[in-house]
């Protein structure tokens, strides 16, 4: 896959230099992108993995799965895996469905949901043709259980606030949820979790709007595809095919 | 016969109610938790209940227009008739969709956030519009009424009335004029509301391009038909039972009219309909056909054709032709079986609603996505949990109640426009 003359060990490096070099802009010129090679990856679902626990996202919520196609008859038989985080799309659906302006998106790209705010309406997970938003019930992985585990309580800090699971009431309980490209450690200048652990280097993640970035020179690639683009939405989410 | 129908509808609410009562401790105990909506089929039976309560809503209000912006002079009597029911089945819609709310305290955002690019924002606008007319359209079309039984009626229900009155004694015929001439102006901001809102909540479906089951143009005017059929159904029946029937003659004239009414639109509805299969069912993208496909030969089939097709249309249909429309001396159970036709129609115009709201959703929109992980609420397949349709079946006899209620103690319809006081 020599599309890019980077060596495997410096890719990582690379893209926490151009984060890093991203957050010394003001925020309205940066541009976060992630970028998926299906090529390179292996359906190991780490990264779903890393999502659910950098996120603590409780049964029933996720923001990453990765989805598995199979082509072809046997003896010819190949799978191909669809990692599936939020496409931060340039116009999306589900922000222009809120009544209550809960969610939005963001000068840099990313769309935030307001959890504060959100009335659990669901407009939004009808409306996003990628089924990249979940609706959080208020399930604990030890229900049924003599205790629920205090691990499970403990926050997890999307948009750069911490969000404790105090009850199955309070917010982020009742909303609607999605993949935040981690962004709060995105501005401690760190990598997502799905892409700080994807084995076999299959995403990658940058600022756009800086041609020197490792995702600007990947985004130029022919191989570069948008997820059901008849729609309209213009996602950031570019998969290399 | 009326009395024991009455009877029978008190003691179902009533029941409905009590048994209700432990659907709503579950959702308020437990949330989301036993339903069996979730994150890939995200709405469910209650929002079936709100479309199919707001459409009965709609239709039934849009019938009270006929007396008091059309002024059909025969239908006079039933104006407040149709104007409560329209008021009780809003309460139930209301309801319904509170419930849906994950964060149902939090439903003044819609308003106070408000996004004007979202259907939803715009049903918030509405519905407190549209709620707002329908009590003061109420009041005016009561007040004399109100009054009246202030100084007539006995001691509680007149006690009630005075303070209802809000201390408006003013009788003449000056007085009535002018409250013609506001329920007439009210009835005129009502009639593109009540068009707005219900046409708006077909929009709310019909903008979602994600679902083309519900991406249609077609959408709102079909929404808006089905609540003239449902609503008016609603109202013929409701007047056969609780409206003013001293005069045989008078409620025969009343019910072969509103059976026309009722006939021709169940008929249009269907036509919309058909066109909305035919044409869903010539493409050959699968998630244009598969909602279709699922209505028609899924495993719940049977709401199709036999709720809607065969209880709600065909036998309805059946029945109205053979007794509303005949001119000529009617006899004298032509009222009830009337209103039995268009009870079926409103009561089965719920599967219409369902057929609605669940199949466009079981297309998983990313082929594969349902085998990709694993929890609650992330599957394709819904039926409604027994906690739903307890919460359901609360909200349905909350509104029947209410109505009942309301019937008994307002003068809605006098006493003396009845056979049976």
């Amino acid at each position: 896959m020599a599309l890019i003359d980077i060596k495997p060990h410096e890719i990582r490096k690379r893209m926490i230099d151009d984060i890093r070099r991203a957050l010394q802009k003001p925020i309205q010129d940066r541009r976060w992108v992630m970028v998926i090679d299906q090529e390179k990856c292996v359906g190991c679902t780490a990264c779903t993995t890393s999502c659910v626990a950098e996120n603590h996202l409780p049964p029933g919520v996720v923001y990453r799965p990765v989805v598995e196609e199979e082509h072809g008859n046997y003896p010819n038989v190949r799978k191909s895996f669809l990692p599936r985080p939020c496409m931060q799309c340039d116009d999306p659906p589900c922000v222009k469905v809120c009544p209550a302006h809960a969610t939005w998106k963001r000068m840099d790209g990313i769309i935030e949901i307001n959890y504060k705010r959100c009335i659990g309406c669901r407009y939004c997970i009808s409306a996003c043709p990628y089924s990249a938003r979940t609706f959080d019930m208020g399930y604990f992985y030890t229900d049924n259980t003599p205790e629920i585990m205090q691990y499970e309580r403990e926050p997890n800090f999307e948009y750069g606030k911490a969000w404790p699971r105090k009850d199955r009431e309070s917010s982020p309980v009742g909303n609607a949820r999605k993949c935040t490209y981690c962004i709060h450690k995105v501005e401690k200048g760190m990598l997502p979790a799905c892409v700080s652990t994807c084995i076999g280097d299959a995403t990658y993640f940058g600022d756009a709007n800086d041609p020197k970035s490792l995702i600007a020179e990947l985004l130029a690639s022919p191989r570069a595809r948008k997820l059901r683009e008849e729609e309209g939405t213009e996602p950031a989410t570019t998969y290399l095919v | 016969m009326k009395r024991f129908i009455k009877s029978i509808v008190w003691l179902l609410a009533v029941i409905g109610f009590g048994v209700g009562i432990y659907g709503m401790y579950l959702r308020f105990t437990t949330g989301h938790r036993l339903a069996d909506y979730g994150s890939y089929i995200p709405w469910g039976l209650w929002v079936a209940f709100y479309i199919y309560f707001i459409g009965l809503s709609a239709g039934s209000f849009l019938l009270s227009t006929l007396v008091y912006v059309a002024r059909i002079e025969r239908l006079e009597k039933i104006g407040k008739l149709a104007l409560f029911t329209a008021f009780g089945c809003l309460v139930a819609a209301l309801l319904s969709i509170w419930m849906d709310l994950g964060h149902m305290f939090r439903v003044g955002n819609v308003l106070l956030h408000m996004n004007l690019n979202s259907m939803m924002s715009w049903m918030g606008i509405l519905y407190s519009s549209y709620f707002a007319i329908i009590l003061v359209e109420l009041w005016f079309a009561l007040r004399v009424d109100l009054i009246e039984t202030a100084q007539t009626g006995n001691s509680g229900s007149a006690a009630f009335a005075k303070f209802l009155s809000f201390g408006s004694t003013d009788t003449s015929k000056e007085a009535k004029a002018r409250d013609h001439a506001r329920l007439r102006v009210l009835g005129t901001i009502g009639v593109p509301l009540a068009i707005a809102f219900h046409g708006g909540v077909g929009a709310l479906f019909g903008v979602v391009q994600a679902r083309p089951h519900w991406n249609s143009g077609l959408m709102p005017i079909a929404f808006l038909i089905g609540a003239l059929a449902s609503g008016g159904a609603l109202l013929t029946a409701v007047v056969y039972i609780w409206g003013p029937d001293k005069n045989k003659q008078q409620l025969n004239e009343i019910m072969k009219f509103l059976g026309k009414i009722v006939l021709a639109l169940i008929l249009f509805d269907f036509l919309l309909e058909i066109a909305e299969f035919l044409v869903g069912l010539y493409s050959l993208a699968p998630a244009e056909r598969l909602p279709l496909e699922a209505i028609l030969h899924g495993p719940y089939w049977y709401v199709f054709w036999i709720v809607h097709f065969l209880i709600g249309v065909v036998v309805p249909v059946i029945i109205l032709f053979a007794r509303a429309v005949p001119k000529g001396q009617p006899d004298k159970y032509v009222g009830g079986s009337i209103a039995f036709a268009c009870l079926l129609v409103a009561v089965t115009f719920i599967a219409v609603r369902f057929n609605i709201v669940i199949p466009a959703q079981i297309n998983p929109e990313i082929p594969g996505l349902e085998y990709a992980f694993g929890g609650p609420g992330l599957k394709f397949t819904y039926l409604p949990s027994i906690m739903e349709w307890l919460v359901a079946a609360w909200v349905t006899c909350f509104g029947v109640l209410l109505f009942l209620v309301g019937e008994k103690i307002l003068p809605i319809v006098k006493d003396d426009n009845r056979e049976v006081a």
